[in-house]
């Protein structure tokens, strides 16, 4: 399995030399990472080449890199502090917070499945712009990404141009925000009830509070070998 | 005379044949459908925002709630993920465990299937048969776990426990008396074992009753025959799986063509269709049930052989047995940091699948060193069937539309996440 991913990395690497930023493979998955420009001639190179055949895509997936590697609970230090400090107070100065991050924030994540082959292949684009991410629309190579892709937009607000039908999809009617954005708190931002004096159902910023029942933690005494294998 | 215009017709979120909570606007002229939009996440629960919250373990539990027809399933290909990215393998006895449990589930789930996509279309009686099968299995899942639904038994290294040794007996009740209970408890003398191989016994007696009441069924076809028709060429474009792709013509099954637990060591046929339409896809999820079936045979007769742990050893992975705790330090103080923080997995990302009854349902972890997933995305089969809706149902007729959401096997659970 692995060998036939090497092969089909290198094949890559040659044909799209320069399009392709990175190539990984860990874990027996290939993972290439490309630009938001090279993601509509590569993906349709996937599709159509012999090689890869990769006819079907499985799955779109947004990740939001805001809180990447950060910890509730400090382990590097000595002793043990009881505290949990909250990175992010989400407390209205979320926006700031989220405009101090540096480096690309989006990544648009999807997966590949060739059934010729039997191979599979994950494609990784980071978009440019951390308030305005967009991409272009795979619909028209694949067509089952006209969901993944407004589900991506309804999640993490990512722009899909050339989209037939970009609207929300899981969220309710008249949703406000992008909920699996890492600085949209867990409780969301309102409660919704109804109201007996008015008679109708309304809507109240959250009465809840956000709790940490267990701590973020990173162990750096990692007891696992590292999941990225490295190009060997 | 007066003019005639298209209209558009508000199929759901409450309506019984709309399997949970779909909400199909549809615009239709006359009795034939234009164009289908189907509204989801009415039952969004946000799964996947809260596993970022929990540790690893907790969130075995929310996958049990996706696809809640196929709650073993769903676990699994969590466990795999996760396993993956462990770089730890579950003890073989386990993974015969796994694989008979997913064949009980993909059973499950093909029952559930037929009972309810036969009473949309009319059949009220293969409900109640599946229904009475469906039990037994429920059963074996609460000897095994103590739930019958939500079992949350697959953990990352093994499964929660081994099989255990006696099946419990049904008791006199209120309900159900002396001669009621005798008859109930026929079957569960043995070990659950016995009990699993005496209903695989039982079951192709079973399929054959429901292919008698259905398969040359003038109005069963009637309802089924060349409805949905998806081609091979689009059913992969629109990113179908599992049933839905194999009814189409392609041979593709994960468990064989990329073997995870022990499906490269039972023996089993992949059933394809022809025609693509409804009721090949019909034809394939009753040879399904057999197939199964025998896979489940199978792995009894290896259980019955072959005792050992079910269980990773490493218990900083794994809780350590509880009879070791009350004596050793050691497993102790493994307990309390696993039921407190959990395990870190290392920094990476993996994607597992596995052939869930429904298709190819995929986990994707990303994780940065902690002990909670960073982001976990969940691929649905459902969720992909859904979005086929509007080509499959485009030119239909509204009563053809309660076919194509019977014979996708949807399950919002898993749709809307």
């Amino acid at each position: 399995m692995s060998k036939l991913l090497q092969v089909l990395k290198s094949h890559l690497e040659g044909v799209l030399a320069g399009k392709i930023q990175q190539s990984v493979v860990a874990l027996n998955e290939l993972t290439i990472e490309v630009s938001p420009d090279d993601l509509l001639s590569v993906s349709l190179f996937l599709r159509d080449d012999n090689a890869c055949c990769f006819e079907q895509l499985i799955d779109i997936c947004g990740v939001d890199y805001l809180t990447y590697g950060e910890t509730e609970w400090d382990t590097s230090g000595s002793g043990f502090s009881r505290g949990v400090k909250r990175e992010f107070s989400f407390d209205g100065d979320e926006q700031d917070e989220a405009n101090k991050f540096e480096g690309k924030r989006f990544a648009v994540v999807v997966h590949l499945l060739s059934i010729e082959h039997n191979q599979r292949i994950r494609l990784k684009c980071y978009c440019d712009d951390n308030d305005f991410p967009r991409v272009n629309s795979l619909q028209g190579i694949w067509n089952s990404a006209n969901w993944f892709e407004r589900e991506a937009f309804d999640m993490f607000g990512i722009l899909f141009d050339g989209h037939p039908d970009l609207r929300r999809i899981l969220t309710d009617y008249g949703f406000i925000g992008h909920p699996f954005r890492k600085d949209f708190p867990l409780i969301g931002h309102v409660d919704m009830r109804y109201d007996e004096e008015q008679k109708r159902v309304i809507y109240e910023s959250v009465s809840i509070e956000e709790r940490t029942l267990v701590p973020r933690v990173i162990r750096k005494d990692q007891r696992f070998t590292p999941a990225v294998e490295g190009d060997e | 005379m007066s003019e005639i215009k298209n209209f558009t017709l508000n199929f759901g979120p409450a309506h019984p044949a709309a399997h949970g909570v779909l909400r199909l606007v549809l615009e239709m002229d006359g009795e034939v459908i234009q164009r289908a939009d189907p509204h989801i996440g009415l039952l969004h629960r946000g799964t996947e925002k809260l596993a970022e919250s929990k540790p690893y373990n907790q969130s075995i539990g929310y996958m049990d709630r996706l696809d809640y027809v196929s709650m073993m399933c769903n676990e699994h290909g969590y466990v795999l993920a996760l396993e993956k990215m462990l770089g730890i393998e579950a003890p073989v006895r386990a993974q015969y465990i796994r694989t008979m449990f997913d064949e009980i589930t993909r059973i499950l789930n093909h029952l559930l299937w037929i009972g309810a996509h036969a009473l949309d279309v009319g059949a009220m009686t293969m409900f109640l048969y599946a229904f009475r099968e469906r039990e037994d299995l429920m059963d074996v899942y609460e000897a095994v776990s103590g739930a019958r639904l939500h079992a949350t038994y697959y953990r990352p290294g093994g499964v929660y426990r081994d099989l255990p040794d006696t099946m419990p007996l049904h008791e006199t009740s209120r309900w159900t008396d002396d001669a009621e209970v005798k008859r109930l408890n026929k079957n569960r003398g043995g070990s659950v074992l016995d009990f699993i191989e005496d209903f695989t016994n039982r079951f192709p007696t079973y399929v054959d009753e429901y292919e008698t009441l259905l398969t040359d069924n003038r109005i069963w076809k009637q309802r089924l025959v060349d409805i949905g028709i998806v081609s091979p060429e689009r059913a992969l474009q629109l990113g179908l799986t599992g049933a839905m792709l194999r009814g189409s013509g392609i041979e593709w099954d994960l468990r064989k063509k990329q073997p995870y637990a022990m499906y490269d060591q039972v023996d089993f046929d992949i059933p394809v269709g022809t025609n693509g339409d409804s009721y090949d896809r019909y034809l394939v999820r009753i040879e399904e049930m057999r197939q199964s079936n025998n896979i489940i045979k199978q792995c009894v007769d290896w259980l019955r052989k072959n005792p050992g742990s079910v269980m990773h050893e490493d218990h900083k992975i794994t809780q350590p047995p509880r009879e070791k705790m009350k004596g050793d330090m050691e497993a102790l103080i493994h307990h309390f940091k696993l039921a407190t923080e959990g395990y870190c997995l290392p920094e990476g990302e993996a994607y597992a699948a596995i052939e869930h009854p429904k298709g190819e349902f995929g986990c994707y972890i990303v994780s940065d060193g902690a002990n909670k997933p960073y982001r976990l995305k969940v691929r649905a089969p459902g969720f992909a069937h859904m979005s086929a809706m509007d080509e499959l149902t485009k030119g239909h007729m509204l009563a053809d539309v309660v076919t194509i959401i019977g014979t996708m096997d949807i399950v919002f659970g898993e749709v809307d996440r």
